[in-house]
């Protein structure tokens, strides 16, 4: 897991990171409530993660939250300011977008620097600035380059950079990496947090992409049709789901049939206990595919569908008897030896398990 | 040797078979752009079988200069009044939503009223507010000289008539890039600090500078080339280029004016080049970012 913000280099880039609370909130288009009651907390430096599938309501609370959407009711309130009725252009906060939002007639430099222009700052001052915050994002060679000279990835740096360099109390990130391809996000999601860490600036970060929120967030708020499922550190999270949404939204995950008594599922023959939120009798255990162990065996109930090699680690798809597909996740040697139509034995490790209602997940 | 010169013909083949289906495209431009160009262009200094800069000098007349004067002043005045009229109502346009019934109407009819150029709309004109036009009989009873001494068919008409199309024809060429301002560009603005006014100066004018100037310089062709209009309201003198050379090609009082027309022509041409030169001049002086 990453950094916590208290780890963090003292640097006069930094200003001391604030609070938000999102209480309540709710936004209705027509007949669609895209925000039902949404209650969050940001600690001081702090970055959270707002995760869901896209309709979820993520992007409408970080719009709220930056003034550029208008809660039907509820309040916004940064470092204990409210803030629900400030205009978008008072509230202080830094926004990356997904889509590229350079100002393409300006360049680099001025575009970094155009939030300090806009508060007064000297010309001198301001360039000093936008020269300290493109170092902070490794792009200073390309300060008198306009947006369309440089790649996606660049472009977001700079917006990043631009974002920053008015010293916002709050750093809003709207799916900025989602435009980008995968090695870039892996590279420029990494640089973010670095970033974050060194400003120690409160950050909320809104995605789709599990991965990009588990890696970069101190905590990863799941949203579902406009609640807060659950909010969590990201190893919290993927252990324990609170919901079957958030089990099954984060990270794979088997529905196997389990029956529960008195607090332990049995699954696929082994003992595990349960966790908070299962029910008490038959229903499908939610097993993560690293937590099934394949063993070749020729008297054994399942049989291998397909293999998929990943480099260091392989998936091996397989059907129990009763015709259920489950994933397995091997390290790439343990996967050496198996083979589509073979027949296997599966065990699953007795770490908690979340169990829930058949009907939940739609089996 | 003889390889590469296999290899250069195989290139030209491969950029024929390229080109190809352009070839109709190039005949037109040869047809009706290069060959009367090229006809203007010999025929204003060779003419009758002798070679001769007398037309060109009479480009210099008093007669001449006036024209192109009052043709200057009338092309640029509707496409500036145009230009401007025409950008706040595609922004207006452009600000509602694209299911408006509104919107699409206002394109509808700004795409017929740019056309609508000609002797129907000098008809018009004269209909509503000529000497005996409707308005102008209705409001005399108030005791009000709508008509005037003429103004109409003056060049203050013409430009009040020109400005008619003048104004649609910059909502349609406007519009496209007035929604291309990315609705991020704003927000970026605002979050940064921006007020509506502050995001406007910064962002969006400069933004659509090349693109206001260009609209600009096609309305300013299009009015000094414009003739049915001019030629319909303007039947005394010659205010204007365009009737200058009707009258030099027409004239049954000097015969052997067909030259003049066209050094006329000619010098429309020059005319909306150096407009053209000055476009871009002005567009790279203001907009570095777009080269």
């Amino acid at each position: 897991m990453s950094q916590r913000p208290t780890e963090r280099t003292p640097s006069d880039r930094s200003r001391p990171g604030v609070s938000v609370e999102l209480t309540d909130l709710t936004r209705t288009y027509g007949q669609v409530n895209a925000l039902d009651g949404l209650t969050l907390r940001l600690e001081p430096g702090e970055l959270v993660a707002l995760l869901g599938p896209s309709g979820c309501g993520k992007t409408t609370a970080l719009r709220i939250l930056a003034g550029l959407d208008e809660a039907t009711s509820g309040t916004v309130a940064v470092d204990g300011q409210d803030l629900t009725s400030v205009p978008a252009n008072k509230r202080d906060m830094g926004m990356v977008f997904q889509a590229y939002s350079l100002f393409p007639h300006l360049t680099v430099l001025d575009n970094v620097a155009f939030g300090l222009k806009l508060r007064g700052d000297d010309r001198t001052n301001r360039h000093l600035r936008a020269a300290e915050m493109l170092e902070l994002v490794g792009l200073s060679e390309h300060s008198e380059k306009y947006a369309s000279q440089l790649s996606g990835g660049q472009q977001q740096r700079v917006a990043l950079a631009r974002a920053l360099a008015i010293r916002p109390r709050v750093l809003l990130l709207d799916e900025p990496l989602s435009a980008l391809d995968a090695k870039v996000r892996v590279q420029l999601r990494e640089e973010i947090r670095r970033v974050q860490l060194e400003v120690g600036t409160t950050t909320l970060f809104v995605t789709h992409d599990q991965e990009e929120a588990l890696a970069v967030a101190d905590r990863v708020g799941v949203m579902s049709h406009g609640r807060l499922e659950q909010i969590a550190a990201p190893a919290e999270l993927y252990a324990h789901p609170a919901t079957p949404f958030v089990a099954e939204f984060v990270g794979l995950n088997n529905k196997v049939p389990a029956v529960v008594s008195a607090g332990k599922a049995e699954v696929l023959g082994v003992q595990v206990p349960t966790l908070v939120g299962s029910v008490e009798d038959a229903g499908l255990a939610m097993v993560r595919p690293e937590s099934l162990s394949v063993r070749a065996d020729s008297e054994g109930t399942a049989s291998i569908t397909s293999v998929a090699f990943l480099g260091p680690i392989s998936r091996v798809h397989c059907t129990l008897a009763d015709q259920t597909p489950v994933i397995a996740q091997l390290t790439s040697s343990q996967a050496r030896d198996l083979a589509p139509g073979q027949r296997v034995s599966l065990e699953v490790e007795p770490a908690p398990v979340l169990v829930v209602p058949a009907a939940t997940m739609g089996a | 040797m003889a390889e590469a010169a296999a290899g250069r013909g195989r290139r030209a083949g491969a950029r024929l078979r390229e080109g190809a289906p352009l070839l109709p495209f190039f005949a037109y431009l040869v047809i009706f752009l290069v060959i009367p160009t090229v006809a203007v262009l010999v025929g204003s200094v060779y003419l009758d079988g002798s070679f001769s800069f007398g037309r060109i000098h009479e480009l210099f007349s008093s007669t001449a200069l006036a024209a192109l004067w009052k043709s200057v002043l009338l092309s640029a005045s509707t496409a500036v009044v145009g230009a401007v009229l025409g950008a706040v109502l595609a922004w207006l346009v452009a600000s509602s939503p694209p299911t408006s019934v509104l919107r699409r109407m206002m394109l509808s009819l700004c795409s017929v009223l740019a056309q609508f150029g000609g002797v129907a709309l000098a008809f018009a004109f004269v209909a509503t507010v000529g000497s005996t036009g409707v308005l102008t009989l209705w409001v005399a009873h108030l005791g009000v000289d709508l008509a005037g001494s003429g103004w109409l068919y003056t060049l203050t008409g013409l430009v009040l008539v020109y400005t008619y199309f003048q104004i649609p024809l910059m909502v349609i060429v406007f519009l496209p890039a007035l929604e291309g301002l990315k609705a991020q560009w704003r927000e970026a603005a605002v979050s940064l600090g921006a007020t509506g006014w502050q995001y406007w100066r910064q962002v969006a004018v400069p933004l659509l500078t090349p693109a206001f100037l260009g609209s600009m310089l096609l309305l300013f062709a299009n009015a000094f080339a414009a003739y049915a209009t001019a030629a319909a309201l303007v039947s005394i003198g010659s205010p204007i280029v365009p009737l200058l050379i009707r009258q030099a090609l027409t004239s049954e009082v000097v015969l052997g004016q067909s030259g003049f027309a066209y050094a006329l022509a000619l010098e429309m041409i020059v005319v909306v080049a150096v407009v053209m030169v000055a476009y871009t001049l002005l567009v790279r002086r203001t907009s570095r970012w777009l080269r």
